[in-house]
């Protein structure tokens, strides 16, 4: 193509995004379709990726396509196999794409679509891709090595260790969010409970299938799986209405707590490819055409926004969780946006697999905007239902009541349109008994979901099963996370105590890994429970905790990608990190200094805590506490509460101090001194560049 | 166009298998071929298995 029509091709994609950028800004009050929303995502992605990307490519990083690639150097068919573009490509975003990305923008929709739909642009150009470009490249040129690694030969041995300690409690509290999730949108509903009861003996069969019936087959398994899993939505419906088998699954949330607890433990130990690995096939193909599926029908179907693009309630006032646009909505946000996590993936599996390093900008850059875009489907999603009714769902019963009326006369006072009526036929839309208080984003994201799918498949008719599909997906994929994550985080802890006591360290001992599991659930676990009985429904504690600590290793991560510019002698273009890296350190550091010391009880620690203790002393019972025992439970948990905050924000400024520390040694230098793997040449017959 | 649909179909399954940790059998059977041929080459059953332990086995694979 010539110069001059690939300039002029760009113009035009920018003219389009700015003119779709205008139909959203002007639009006086009338609600909008979401097709603007997507065009103006897609060019401003595509703009991104073809300029930003390309200088952080050629111009800060200097990709090298001569340059050797561990695929190559250590290539063993297994885990370093050079891989294409395009196939890695699909790995890398499976890997990074959870359930992050789909609840973050359906609980900041309260504020309305405009924050969460502006955050998710900027955060992703500017933090979120360029973190995970940027550790892809770095791992790539240190032989593939895991982000703790990459610290302790960056910036220390101490940094590397309490890094390594600091991802340990992202996983628990991730694991705790996760499992609330599940919890919440299964809770009294015999449908959604049987479905996803159901996924276990399915996946025990698939397992038996794919180890002895026919080795290694995983598109065949995994096609028996989906039609099984089809036809257990359908049956669940029968379910709902026989009253012998609806008893059996209508499950209070705390007994699904303690049932996920006991579930987590037990998956946890059996052997991988009875349980794990087979739900693993039908959750990341499932969660794949879901996302393809909803992105068709969002395009197509373009549903209107109903919600305001700003709400009262960035003052934050808002029911769904507390606290005020800055710096909460940030936080509320991660996976989208800018996600720590991800530094792990970008450091794990895909470096070994890249077949040159120039791959890393269409990997790393375009995977992260790829789910990027997944997140604004879920804001689309839940700004497209009805606002009276989002709020219906997503505001605990201590502000809304239990009853249809009580919830329509609260939200209307807000200023939100809705009748008891609407919020009824929405839950027999739905095939649920009630939708209120159905918080935890799960939910609303399923009713957002059926309405756009029914519109394209079944209609009306066929919503139910859209809902119960859609919450089954959800559920699918946070059970392979909490089975993985409890794994992950038992041979952590293994490794962990190992150190101070040999035998722990045997991950082929039952009784230390007995231990070790029993350690990591009751871990995850106190949270969850602590959360599922919460009046304010959990959320409001587990999520902004959740966003602090991803939040926090993204600020890790991006002090690694600084501290290795700095090293590279690349100071002059430092701040493509210095700058992503600055903001999520202030959002984390004061979301996390408010959530523990702000006045107002709905968001400091503290302040609940005193409000409890003064309770006690006057000898009043707050809910849900029903004795004085119980109420100084609550004290407890939010003290525990409030000091992991503290620990999130001391592994900030201590990671911090260690990075400002590397950068002024790098500049004292007059010579790069980054540790990377020594120069090789690829060899000749390494697959070209693509 | 029926070359390129095929590759398409390839990439698709092969991206699809890699998803869930699999990589490519036959590019496995060409390397110890090429690179170790004095070493035993594992049956598709064991390599199928070994990447299953391997996946699984303790190391942080998935995102929230």
């Amino acid at each position: 193509m010539s110069p001059l029509i690939a300039k002029l091709g760009w113009f035009g994609f920018a003219i389009t995004g700015a003119s779709a950028f205008a139909v959203i800004a002007l639009q006086q009050g009338e609600s909008i379709g979401a097709i603007w929303i997507v065009i103006a995502t897609v060019c401003v992605y595509s703009i991104a990726y073809r300029f930003y990307s390309k200088f952080i490519a050629r111009r800060v990083l200097r990709l090298d396509p001569t340059r050797m690639t561990p695929a190559y150097k250590f290539n063993d068919g297994l885990d370093y196999v050079p891989t294409n573009k395009h196939v890695l490509f699909g790995h890398h975003f499976a890997a990074i794409a959870g359930a992050g990305p789909l609840v973050g923008p359906i609980l900041a929709a309260q504020m309305g679509y405009m924050p969460g739909m502006l955050w998710l642009l900027v955060g992703v150009v500017f933090a979120g891709a360029v973190q995970d470009f940027i550790v892809l490249f770095i791992s790539t040129r240190r032989d593939g090595r895991s982000l703790g690694d990459l610290i302790k030969s960056e910036l220390g041995h101490i940094p590397g260790m309490i890094a390594l300690f600091g991802t340990f409690f992202i996983m628990l509290i991730l694991l705790a969010v996760l499992a609330l999730i599940v919890v919440k949108a299964l809770a009294e509903s015999p449908w959604g409970t049987f479905t996803v009861a159901a996924t276990i003996p399915i996946a025990l069969f698939m397992g038996v299938y794919a180890r002895y019936i026919r080795p290694g087959s995983i598109g065949g398994v995994s096609l028996i799986g989906f039609v099984l899993l089809m036809l257990s939505i359908v049956a669940g419906q029968y379910v709902q209405e026989i009253p012998v088998l609806a008893a059996i699954f209508t499950l209070t949330g705390e007994q699904l707590t303690w049932l996920l607890i006991a579930y987590g433990f037990i998956a946890s130990v059996l052997p991988v490819w009875l349980l794990l690995a087979p739900r693993d096939y039908l959750s990341t193909f499932l969660k794949i055409g879901t996302i393809v599926g909803l992105a068709l029908g969002v395009i197509f179907i373009s549903p209107e926004l109903k919600m305001p693009a700003f709400t009262q309630f960035v003052d934050g006032s808002g029911p769904v969780w507390s606290g005020s646009l800055f710096p909460f909505l940030f936080i509320t946000i991660a996976c989208g946006a800018v996600s720590g996590f991800h530094s792990l993936i970008s450091s794990g599996t895909t470096p070994k697999m890249i077949r040159n390093e120039t791959d890393a900008r269409f990997i790393g850059y375009g995977a992260m905007l790829m789910e990027s875009f997944v997140a604004i489907m879920a804001l689309i999603a839940a700004a497209a239902l009805e606002p009276g009714v989002y709020f219906a769902m997503n505001s605990p019963a201590a502000i809304i009541g239990t009853t249809a009326e009580s919830a329509a006369q609260t939200i209307s006072q807000w200023g939100f349109y809705v009748t008891p009526e609407m919020i009824m036929q929405t839950a027999k839309d739905v095939g649920e008994h009630t939708i209120i208080s159905r918080t935890g984003g799960a939910p609303t994201l399923a009713v957002g979901m059926a309405q756009i799918l029914s519109d394209v498949v079944g209609g009306q008719a066929m919503m139910a099963f859209w809902y119960h599909f859609a919450i089954l997906f959800e559920a699918l994929f946070i059970l392979t996370a909490v089975d993985a994550g409890t794994r992950a985080g038992r041979f952590m802890l293994q490794d962990l105590l190992g150190s101070f006591i040999p035998s722990m360290k045997r991950t082929d001992s039952l009784i230390a890994s007995l231990i070790a599991t029993g350690i990591c659930v009751s871990g995850w676990g106190y949270f969850l429970y602590q959360g599922v009985i919460d009046p304010l429904g959990g959320i409001n504690t587990l999520w902004p905790l959740f966003g602090i600590a991803n939040q926090m290793l993204a600020g890790i991560a991006l002090i690694l990608c600084t501290s290795v510019l700095f090293k590279m002698k690349l100071d002059r273009y430092a701040w493509v990190t210095i700058v992503p890296a600055t903001w999520v350190m202030i959002c984390t550091l004061t979301a996390a200094w408010q959530k523990i010391f702000d006045a107002n009880p709905r968001i400091g620690f503290l302040a609940h805590a005193n409000l409890y203790k003064e309770a006690v002393a006057d000898g009043i019972l707050l809910a849900p506490a029903k004795s004085i025992g119980q109420m100084q439970q609550v004290v407890f948990n939010d003290y525990v509460n409030a000091s992991l905050a503290g620990l999130f924000m001391l592994v900030l400024l201590s990671m911090l101090v260690f990075g400002i520390r590397t950068v002024l040694r790098a500049r004292a230098t007059t010579s790069p001194s980054a540790r990377e793997a020594p120069f090789e040449l690829l060899p000749a017959d390494a697959a070209p560049r693509t | 166009m029926l070359d390129r649909i095929a590759h398409l179909m390839r990439h698709l399954t092969q991206s699809a298998r890699l998803m869930v940790g699999v990589p490519e059998y036959s590019t496995y059977v060409d390397h110890m071929k090429n690179s170790h041929p004095d070493k035993r080459v594992m049956s598709y059953q064991q390599f199928f298995r070994e990447r299953q332990e391997a996946r699984y086995g303790g190391k942080v694979g998935k995102c929230c």
